[in-house]
């Protein structure tokens, strides 16, 4: 396949997971609000703007926080180039740009999910609108991964499309960890404390772990389960762990394709070895955001190696 | 469905109110079906254009960014026995335009006969001097051509333009018809029609038979579009896809080792045969235009020494000039030997005194066109015109004679769309795709209708408000 081809499936599927992992983000905040007084909601909001990264586009605009002016931030503003509707309009533009690499059941989803999208957030979305904005992203997203999953060969372009999705899952997962990790800290929490319970709750449910992580728990809530369970744990779909393991396996599904590995295999297993055979303790003792900001990194040199190693660019 | 006009042929219904044979199978059909269940289904097509994304964008229009070309869903039909006769026509033009374009970049005997004045080529940007004295591999030129046809009687198809640069439109032929089977199944089984489906099959390997020399193995084949903002890129994913091809842009390719190669994740791949949509000016900056950015720089040394195949080739594009076409009855005998199956449409080159003179005095009565021109821009229709139109179209022709030609106005066929009031007659015209190659021409049976919406109007360009229809030729 083309090296352009490949890196327009491999950041159609990016964009696509982190349309995705916004609205998530949005869905949490929403909540937080709704049962905080004003000057919390406030800063809650503030605080899904640092999340999502986007405080310097948010302050070109808006001097307050409010959670209107932010919901549509994150949505619908076209001067942001992150919010969800630039998002899904890159999704589909890579997605036309990969068109004879791609299914037909695959291009027409995501152009289904633009067309959708695009209409519904056309106009500035209110309070009784967000839900449904938020529902449609996420289904609009499942709708393609489906797609995808029911018809794509599981060839380089299906590795491809894989590794672009868990590199920025796991981007997502560790960003999130690091804007909160100080509610994390066994120092800092007053541990039982309905502040600290509420703080674990908008993690767990801005990575869609909170049923997950109380099933295995019986409902018992404490910070460094949480770091352990979304770092550590392989079963969660959106933890560190979890992500890595997708990212090698098509790694290696590529190098078994092409008769060899590339540098980017090398990238990969150095970053596994931060991972692997670690536990939580190493990762608190280590300091929870240094051990974050280095994940970010190499998971960065990871992409980077991919992108290079398979000449996506000239 | 009473409303025809007698001034005009009308393809389904004759002088005398009968059905004629070539709709008879349709209009039984037509009249068992529930107004509005016709008109559900109509939109229906809609949303299934729309989804597939068979959209073109408009230049300059930022926010109708992307447009639906609208569809009809009353078919265009054609007898097999009249398809038999056009298409004879439309293989005898195509091999003669193939020699002419041969003759043309080699000893010229057509102008040293005399049969076409030497005027054509001088200064003429279509005419590519790159081209002399090569011959492209298989000895083809015009590997993909569109024939523009217009019917003004039973059995009158004429040729209004031959498209040899880069015809498009051959995504909607095939889509349509997908439309078509998809929401009027039973139709389908009532009334035999030819398929159109295998064209990218055909395709396919109508080029791989144009392997240039330096091809070792199983040819590859790609298609070469300008990108995604362009208006046609559907229909170059389209056919990429269709034909299991490589679609790639300027940036994918590099002149290495005497080929171009496309940079794939494994590394650079030698490309066969170019399908390419992009116009000959900016196919090499090194040649042609130096400010290219949709080229390879040094694809054409690689193509004069026969590590590539263009397609079609460079300089094929005089071909559509207006000025040459009106010397195709000339071609056509020269080459072939035969009279011209298909007749041209009467054609004044303005750049001849005695023509100018008529057309000055009877300019309100013909269509007046760019000799270059395309997409139904630049022209006056003369009697859809306004006198001030007319005055100041007037003052161009008299000032640049040279740029213009003229033709009477046909009285253009119609074929009935679906209206809110049921069936209308609008015009339309006709493009088949013809593919050529070493083993011989091979036409689609049927093409892409075009069809003015607007009542009374010979505009059809999809860029000026026309639709498209399904274009069926019926088996026997």
């Amino acid at each position: 396949m083309l090296g352009r081809s490949a890196n327009a499936v491999f950041w159609m599927f990016r964009y696509l997971e982190r349309a995705e992992n916004l609205a998530r983000l949005l869905d949490t905040g929403f909540r937080m609000a709704l049962t905080r007084d004003h000057l919390t909601a406030e800063e809650e909001w503030r605080s899904v703007i640092e999340t999502a990264g986007m405080r310097d586009s948010y302050q070109e605009q808006h001097g307050t926080y409010t959670g209107i002016q932010v919901w549509n931030h994150i949505l619908r503003d076209r001067e942001n180039s992150n919010s969800i509707r630039s998002l899904i309009g890159a999704v589909r533009s890579n997605a036309r740009s990969a068109r004879n690499v791609i299914t037909s059941e695959l291009w027409e989803a995501v152009n289904e999910s633009y067309l959708q999208l695009n209409d519904l957030l056309a106009r500035p979305v209110n309070q009784s609108g967000l839900a449904d904005a938020i529902n449609t992203v996420k289904r609009e997203s499942t709708l393609v991964r489906g797609a995808m999953d029911g018809s794509m060969l599981r060839n380089d372009i299906y590795n491809f499309a894989r590794i672009g999705s868990f590199i920025e899952r796991a981007d997502n997962t560790a960003r999130i960890l690091d804007v909160k990790y100080y509610v994390l800290l066994p120092s800092l929490s007053y541990v039982g404390s309905s502040l600290d319970n509420v703080q674990w709750e908008t993690i767990l449910r801005s990575l869609g772990a909170e049923r997950a992580y109380r099933w295995l728990n019986a409902g018992q809530l404490d910070a460094r389960g949480i770091a352990d369970f979304l770092i550590l744990d392989g079963r969660f779909p959106r933890s560190l762990s979890f992500c890595y393991s997708k990212i090698r396996s098509n790694l290696h599904s590529l190098a078994l394709q092409y008769g060899g590995e590339v540098r980017a295999h090398e990238v990969m297993r150095n970053a596994d070895l931060k991972l692997q055979d670690r536990d939580i303790d190493f990762v608190i003792d280590m300091g929870l955001h240094e051990f974050l900001s280095d994940f970010i990194a190499c998971n960065n040199d990871i992409a980077r190696a991919v992108e290079t190693d398979y000449r996506f660019t000239d | 469905m009473s409303a025809h006009s007698p001034d005009n042929f009308d393809e389904m219904i004759d002088a005398e109110g009968g059905v004629r044979a070539a709709y008879k199978g349709y209009r039984d059909w037509y009249d068992e079906q529930d107004p509005q269940g016709l008109k559900r289904k109509h939109q229906e097509a809609e949303a299934f254009f729309r989804k597939t994304g068979i959209t073109f964008n408009v230049y300059g229009q930022e926010d109708a960014e992307e447009r639906l070309i609208p569809f009809d869903p009353v078919p265009r039909i054609v007898t097999a026995q009249e398809w038999r006769r056009l298409s004879r026509g439309i293989e005898q033009r195509v091999r003669a335009l193939n020699a002419f374009l041969h003759d043309l970049y080699h000893r010229q005997e057509i102008i040293k006969a005399g049969r076409v004045p030497e005027w054509l080529l001088r200064g003429n940007p279509a005419y590519l001097p790159h081209m002399s004295g090569f011959t492209p591999p298989g000895n083809v030129y015009t590997h993909i051509t569109g024939i523009d046809l217009v019917r003004t009687g039973p059995n009158d198809f004429h040729v209004l333009e031959d498209n040899a640069r880069t015809p498009s439109g051959v995504s909607y032929m095939l889509e349509n018809r997908e439309t078509m089977m998809a929401m009027f199944p039973e139709l389908f089984t009532r009334v035999k029609v030819a398929p159109v489906s295998n064209y990218p099959r055909r395709l396919a390997r109508s080029l791989a038979a144009c392997a240039p020399p330096a091809c070792e193995g199983r040819p590859v084949v790609a298609v070469l579009t300008p990108g995604i903002y362009n208006s046609a890129y559907y229909e170059h994913a389209f056919l990429a896809d269709q034909m299991g091809a490589e679609l790639v842009e300027a940036s994918d390719l590099r002149v290495m080792g005497g080929r171009v190669q496309m940079r794939t994740t494994r590394g650079f791949t030698p490309v066969d045969v170019l399908y390419r949509r992009v116009d000959d000016d900016f196919l090499d900056p090194l040649t042609f235009r130096a400010d290219s950015m949709l080229g390879v720089p040094g694809i054409m040394d690689v193509y004069r020494a026969g590590g590539i195949t263009i397609a079609n080739a460079p300089g094929t594009g005089i071909a559509d000039d207006k000025a040459l076409y009106s010397f195709m009855p000339e071609i056509v005998e020269f080459y072939t030997g035969e009279k011209p199956l298909l007749p041209n449409v009467e054609t004044y080159r303005c750049m001849e005194e005695d023509a100018l003179k008529y057309v000055l005095d009877n300019i309100a009565d013909l269509v007046v066109k760019e000799v270059h021109g395309s997409g139904g821009y630049g022209m006056l229709i003369g009697p859809t015109s306004s006198r001030r139109e007319i005055a100041s179209f007037t003052e161009k022709l008299k000032a640049n004679p040279h740029n213009y030609i003229a033709q009477p106005t046909l009285s253009l066929s119609t074929v009935p769309i679906l209206t809110k009031k049921g069936l209308a007659p609008r015009h339309v015209d006709l493009r088949p795709f013809v593919l050529m190659s070493p083993n011989g021409i091979e036409i689609t049976p049927g093409g892409l209708t075009r069809v003015a919406l607007k009542r009374g109007s010979l505009v059809v360009n999809s860029s000026q408000g026309g639709g498209t229809k399904d274009s069926w030729v019926l088996e026997e």
